[in-house]
């Protein structure tokens, strides 16, 4: 969470909820929206890390708000976090060393194996269907990143089909 | 037998082509059980007898050996013309090819088999805007199907085969042609006629589709490998199902 709280206070200093806000409203369902504590123990990292500095701002009759703003050495690290290109999924697949070592041992056969992950991956397929309808038609981010997931998942078992043809 | 009379079942469904030299075993001893309301996706890769088996289905294929019976009737030994009577009452298709009528309009080719199966007039033109509404094509009702895109095409497709309620709605590959709009139109009346009571069998290779269905019918060198329900959602997240996505990264 540590850059996207970087990128939000590149527009405008904020204090934490104000940055809880803005991540869930940016992002809507399709992201687990962090807890309150979560922000601000990582707004504590970035201020250590020299990345924000934080200033009490007095509040009448409430005790004082902290607003958190970028400092020089964190808008370098936001722009370099932008400029790099950033890594894709790889298969690192849980599923695939049970598929082929299970058999190995004797404990699971690759058929029933596949069988199983593909009707788990259809009941997530439908997870994310609830998501979308769920979701803010307006919401074109969250509509996107579910659109990505599932696009994912669509892979993982047309790969998972290609291993039944192979293996089963 | 117990439960509900099946709207499809199939008893050691065999289908051998004999095309040239090698007879080639399309479909290899399919039992199949489909209740009145399920919703199955067939899933399976290329050349696996997906489509010669919902071929079968729907009588447009002769099957080499076993049974078929549809609403409790022993279909696989009726006559060409007795299929189509029965395609005509009962069964609702949309195939990769859409054979629309061309010299009719849209509207024309959707209402018609509400018109050939009974219904008024007015209870043919309601089903046909409300079906043509749900899949965005409202305002082509007066194309004729040259006009349309291949998209457009299919959903009309998918429009006549609901038109006259059918017991059963075959389709193989129905979302073949289309981009995630029309998809999303797609999915949301499939799910809506399936809430509805709508038996359907579809063949897809599409994830989003496939997951609306109740079961998941997987076909290996024509042999059914696995046959199931599709889990539902444990939890219904309150705030989103946010994790789904991180799930995936
Ligand atoms: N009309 C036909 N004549 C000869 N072989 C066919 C015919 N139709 C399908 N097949 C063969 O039957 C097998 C199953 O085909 P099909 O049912 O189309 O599979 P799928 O729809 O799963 O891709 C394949 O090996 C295919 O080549
Ligand atoms: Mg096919």
């Amino acid at each position: 969470m540590r850059l996207p709280l970087l990128a939000l206070l590149a527009k405008e200093p904020a204090h934490g909820y104000e940055l809880k806000q803005a991540l869930e409203q940016t992002f809507g369902g399709a992201y687990p929206s962090p807890n309150i504590g979560q922000i601000y123990v990582t707004l504590g990292r970035l201020e250590k890390d020299g990345l924000v500095r934080a200033v009490d701002v007095e509040q009448s009759n409430r005790p004082n708000k902290k607003v958190y703003y970028l400092t020089a050495a964190g808008r370098e690290r936001l722009e370099t976090w932008v400029d790099e290109p950033s890594e894709g999924p790889r298969v690192r697949d849980e599923f695939f060393m049970k598929l082929v070592l299970a058999p190995l041992t004797g404990v699971a056969d690759r058929m029933a194996l596949i069988n199983r992950q593909r009707r788990h991956y259809l009941g997530q397929m439908r997870e994310l269907n609830e998501l979308a309808a769920a979701t803010d038609p307006a919401n074109r981010v969250a509509h996107l990143l579910v659109e990505g997931a599932m696009m994912h998942l669509q892979a993982d078992l047309d790969w998972l089909q290609r291993c039944q043809e192979e293996m089963a | 037998m117990s439960g509900p009379e099946p709207v499809v079942r199939t008893v050691n469904l065999v289908k051998i082509y004999q095309t040239g030299g090698v007879p080639v075993t399309a479909v290899d001893g399919v039992d199949l059980r489909v209740d009145p309301g399920e919703f199955v996706a067939i899933m399976g890769p290329s050349g696996s007898g997906k489509s010669t088996l919902v071929h079968m289905l729907g009588g447009l294929d002769t099957r080499t050996s076993g049974e078929i019976w549809l609403d409790g009737k022993r279909v696989d030994t009726l006559s060409e013309s007795a299929w189509a009577v029965l395609r005509r009452d009962k069964v609702g298709f949309v195939f990769q090819f859409f054979n629309l009528v061309a010299n009719m309009t849209v509207a024309d080719n959707v209402e018609l088999p509400a018109l050939l199966s009974g219904a008024t007039p007015r209870q043919a033109r309601e089903r046909r805007e409300y079906l043509l509404g749900a899949l965005g094509l409202a305002e082509r009702a007066d194309a004729s199907p040259a006009q349309l895109a291949g998209g457009e095409q299919q959903r009309v497709a998918l429009a006549r085969a609901l038109a006259n309620k059918p017991s059963l709605l075959l389709a193989d590959e129905p979302t073949g042609n289309l981009d995630s709009r029309n998809t999303r139109d797609v999915l949301r009346l499939l799910g809506e006629v399936h809430r509805d009571g709508q038996t359907i069998i579809m063949v897809t290779h599409d994830a989003r589709v496939a997951s609306l269905a109740d079961r998941v019918v997987s076909l290996l060198d024509g042999q059914i490998v696995d046959d199931g329900a599709i889990p539902r959602p444990v939890r219904r997240p309150r705030g989103g199902a946010g994790d789904v996505v991180e799930l995936r990264s």
